[in-house]
């Protein structure tokens, strides 16, 4: 808008740079602006830099070169604390919360208190919140402890906690990724009313289409770079895409309709608990047929890592049956459903699925390294272990090429080819999939996806589990909706749409 | 039933000298003063371990206090100035204290600063302890027998004349009466207070106490210090008010009973009141039971009460929530 060259910009970055340890550039030379009053994006990959940017910005990095000016005044911030008496807010993606505490607590934690040493009054605290939540429709319980708020509400309860200690600058973390869609579009409505009540809101998203339906301003980041900042109003999804990957981007996967062939999975009446021993998945059936992709969309902590734990073996089953490929493997062991034709691709990569100091060699016959060729008479055959690697390595394209690197030292992407390759390499009956693109570079996901399609296309029963809605959309041909345990509904890839799972997501039942 | 000079008859006989109103006070009574030392240590570190610090080096903690209040009283004792020994155990009680913390420095730089293991840490601490304390009481008394006169049994008028109770309660020294005012201040420091709310956020969610703007390193040294600061009084309380000696490793455990405790406690100050009158009384009975010289149990086997009570008290199922979350993790900015 035109009305910016007038007014003075309230927060000014000009030419920071961050480098880290090890010399890897996120932050090269980045010139931001933020003018009061408006929403702006900061869009870019995962690892394009806009999390350093805005941890620059809000005292938790320290920059190595360039200046921050605040209301035209130049700014240092050695501490969150320097950040938040200067009236700036930001919303983590990962909830800064302490679980165990109450809402109020949350709110008073690292505040000075008037009465000295003592904590602040437990009414006047829970007051002044509940008038806040009133005048900005966030509406929360002070007393509740906030591990029993849903994720929606955690996040209300962090920008209450912005709101509170006085921030009049509010950064959100890619605050979308967790919520539904009508979540998503209530938080909307709030930034835009916090927004119109003059506060200045920078939004840090991979979403474009979020993007360009609040945003004023869209400033796009590529490998530590300020690509561009360009006035929403004046461009579009395919120009975004382009500034943020630096090249088209397949918006929407193409594949042939699917042939689906014999159940290669049979879950039945499934009961499982949570590591706290409470029910969990209550009364889970399904079915997934060879050749065709089943997605699982939920938003996240609906019981899916329940779910994924149960199939590969690593959780108790409570009641129900799971049949593998024709073969009962409820409650058997993960090398027994391994054998009878699980490939798992887990979402915890370096939790489950690899050995980060081990070599990427090592890592592709991790489920196999007993048996021969790898191990002949109790001994290792290390030119075995290696064509093998060779062969994965090459035939997945799998970066750097060195099978002696050490898995830790991959990219996301580059991981998570290793995982795909393992899995596949063993023929598996039915390939689980868990969150497959969950920090792994945009190239890498269109990669993914595409072997997931081919695989499928010869014949392959793909189950995969999401909590991406897109994810989904593009790759399944069947799509159930998990929440609190229940699968609400099922959908067809051509006849799904995005309101009707987000009700099925919010715990609809949709028949 | 007469089984003529049989086994039963004196077993009967036995129980009978036992199982009078005057031996339950005594029981209870010395109970609570062998709870003391135990409680004090298992106080603080429940307060740092709220703090996300695991610190297993209560054991070489106490010793140092016990060391550092025996000698200090001892000192003042010793010295000509008869004005000044009513001090004497008041002097040893601080000694215990700030031995215990210049011990609890260690583990703090160790495990908050430098990002140590903390198991690995704090049996260094248990070492150190046991070796410096050692050395210390060797090279300045030898063989000889020092004893010193600490503190004196403090009757409550009146209220020790209740029967039964008055005996149980009112009939302790000061440290003892302290100590119930200390564990009410602990409580209440971690309930109500603003340092007392920055400790468990830095305990639960260290990143999210850091983005609040609250110093995890320094809220951690302050945990880790209190903790070790009380572990250090528990030492000096065993020594200067209750023993009146030190011997090499007089602690016996007490200290490794103490971490035992906290988990029995559930991180909960009343509770570990609560854990520690229990091996007291347990203490207590063990040697009743020895002074009176019964046949029927070996003393032996009593000896190993409190220590089979602890292994007891661990096999209760701990749900992992009930731990501090960021308990034993150092905290690393990324």
């Amino acid at each position: 808008m035109s009305t910016h060259s007038l007014t003075q910009p309230i927060v000014h970055m000009q030419g920071v740079v961050k480098r880290f340890p090890g010399g890897v550039l996120a932050c090269d030379q980045v010139d931001l602006e933020l003018y009061p009053g408006e929403i702006l994006a900061l869009l870019g990959e995962n690892g394009a830099g806009k999390t350093t940017l805005m941890n620059l910005l809000y005292g938790l990095y320290q920059r190595d070169a360039g200046h921050i000016y605040l209301r035209g005044q130049p700014v240092n911030f050695r501490s969150a604390n320097d950040a938040i008496a200067h009236g700036l807010g930001m919303v983590h993606q990962h909830f800064m919360l302490v679980p165990t505490f109450t809402v109020a607590e949350n709110m008073v934690l690292g505040q000075p208190s008037p009465r000295g040493p003592l904590l602040e009054n437990r009414r006047t605290v829970a007051q002044r919140i509940r008038q806040l939540s009133e005048q900005y429709g966030l509406k929360v319980d002070p007393e509740a402890e906030v591990w029993q708020l849903s994720v929606g509400q955690q996040q209300r309860v962090e920008i209450l906690k912005a709101l509170y200690r006085g921030a009049e600058i509010l950064i959100l973390d890619e605050p979308t990724a967790v919520l539904t869609p009508q979540e998503v579009d209530e938080l909307l409505i709030i930034l835009r009313g916090l927004a119109d009540d003059g506060r200045s809101i920078i939004f840090i998203s991979h979403k474009l289409q979020e993007v360009t339906s609040l945003c004023d301003r869209v400033a796009v980041l590529r490998d530590g770079r300020l690509v561009g900042t360009v006035q929403t109003a004046e461009t579009d999804r395919h120009q975004l895409s382009r500034m943020m990957v630096g090249r088209e981007v397949l918006l929407r996967m193409t594949k042939q309709p699917s042939a689906p062939g014999k159940v290669q999975l049979a879950v039945r009446d499934l009961h499982v608990q949570d590591n706290r021993g409470l029910p969990v998945l209550r009364g889970v059936s399904f079915e997934v047929r060879a050749g065709e992709i089943v997605g699982l969309a939920g938003v996240e902590g609906n019981g899916q890592r329940e779910l994924e734990d149960a199939l590969g073996g690593l959780r108790n089953v409570e009641q129900g049956q799971i049949i593998l490929a024709g073969q009962d493997v409820t409650n058997r062991s993960p090398r027994d459903i391994f054998t009878a034709g699980l490939g798992h691709v887990p979402s915890d990569r370096y939790e489950t699925a690899l050995l980060a100091d081990f070599s990427v060699a090592d890592n592709l016959v991790l489920e196999t390294i007993d048996q021969p060729p790898y191990t002949r008479s109790g001994l290792l055959n290390r030119t075995a272990i290696a064509d093998n690697a060779k062969q994965l390595v090459k035939a997945f394209d799998i970066r750097p090429a060195a099978i002696d690197a050490e898995v830790g030292n991959l990219s996301g992407g580059n991981a998570q080819k290793v995982v795909l390759a393992r899995a596949l390499s063993h023929q598996p009956k039915l390939l689980l999939v868990a969150q497959p693109t969950r920090g792994v570079d945009i190239g890498a996901i269109e990669y993914v996806h595409q072997e997931l399609i081919r695989y499928r296309d010869e014949g392959m029963a793909i189950l995969l589990i999401s909590t991406e809605l897109d994810e989904i959309l593009n790759l399944s041909d069947r799509i159930l909706v998990l929440y609190e345990g229940e699968i609400m509904g099922e959908s067809t890839a051509d006849t799904a749409d995005v309101e009707t799972l987000g009700l099925m997501m919010a715990g609809t039942r949709v028949d | 039933m007469h089984w003529p000079g049989g086994y039963g008859d004196k077993r009967i006989e036995e129980l009978s000298r036992l199982l009078t109103v005057s031996f339950f006070a005594a029981l209870f009574a010395s109970g609570i003063r062998l709870a003391i030392p135990i409680f004090l240590a298992a106080l603080g570190e429940i307060v740092t371990e709220r703090g996300g610090v695991l610190n297993l080096g209560l054991e070489g903690i106490m010793l140092a206090g016990a060391l550092a209040g025996f000698m200090a009283t001892y000192y003042v004792e010793q010295s000509a100035n008869a004005s000044l020994l009513p001090l004497a155990p008041w002097v040893g009680i601080a000694a215990g204290i700030v031995a215990g913390m210049a011990m609890g420095l260690i583990m703090a730089v160790l495990a908050v600063s430098l990002h140590t293991d903390q198991v690995i840490a704090s049996i260094t601490l248990v070492i150190l302890g046991q070796g410096i304390t050692t050395y210390i009481f060797r090279q300045q008394f030898g063989s000889l027998t020092a004893r010193i006169t600490g503190f004196e049994t403090l009757p409550i008028p009146l209220l020790s004349d209740i029967p039964f109770l008055g005996e149980v309660l009112f009939s302790h020294d000061i440290m003892t009466y302290l100590s119930s005012l200390i564990l009410i201040a602990t409580a209440y420091f971690l309930a109500q207070t603003t340092w007392g709310l920055n400790i468990r956020a830095v305990g639960e969610h260290p990143a999210a106490a850091d983005t609040s703007g609250i110093n995890v390193t320094v809220t951690r040294y302050v945990a880790v210090l209190i903790g070790a600061g009380l572990a250090g009084l528990g030492g000096a309380v065993l020594t200067v008010a209750q023993l009146g000696i030190f011997n090499e490793n007089i602690t016996a455990g007490r200290g490794w009973i103490a971490v035992a405790l906290v988990i029995f406690a559930r991180w909960r100050p009343g509770l570990a009141f609560a854990g520690a009158l229990l091996f007291g009384v347990a203490n207590a009975l063990q040697f009743r039971i020895q002074a009176l010289n019964l046949e029927v149990i070996p003393y032996e086997a009593l000896l190993m009460l409190p220590y089979v009570l602890t292994i007891l008290v661990l096999l209760r199922k701990v749900n992992k929530s009930e731990a501090p979350a960021a308990l034993g993790t150092p905290y690393v900015k990324e």
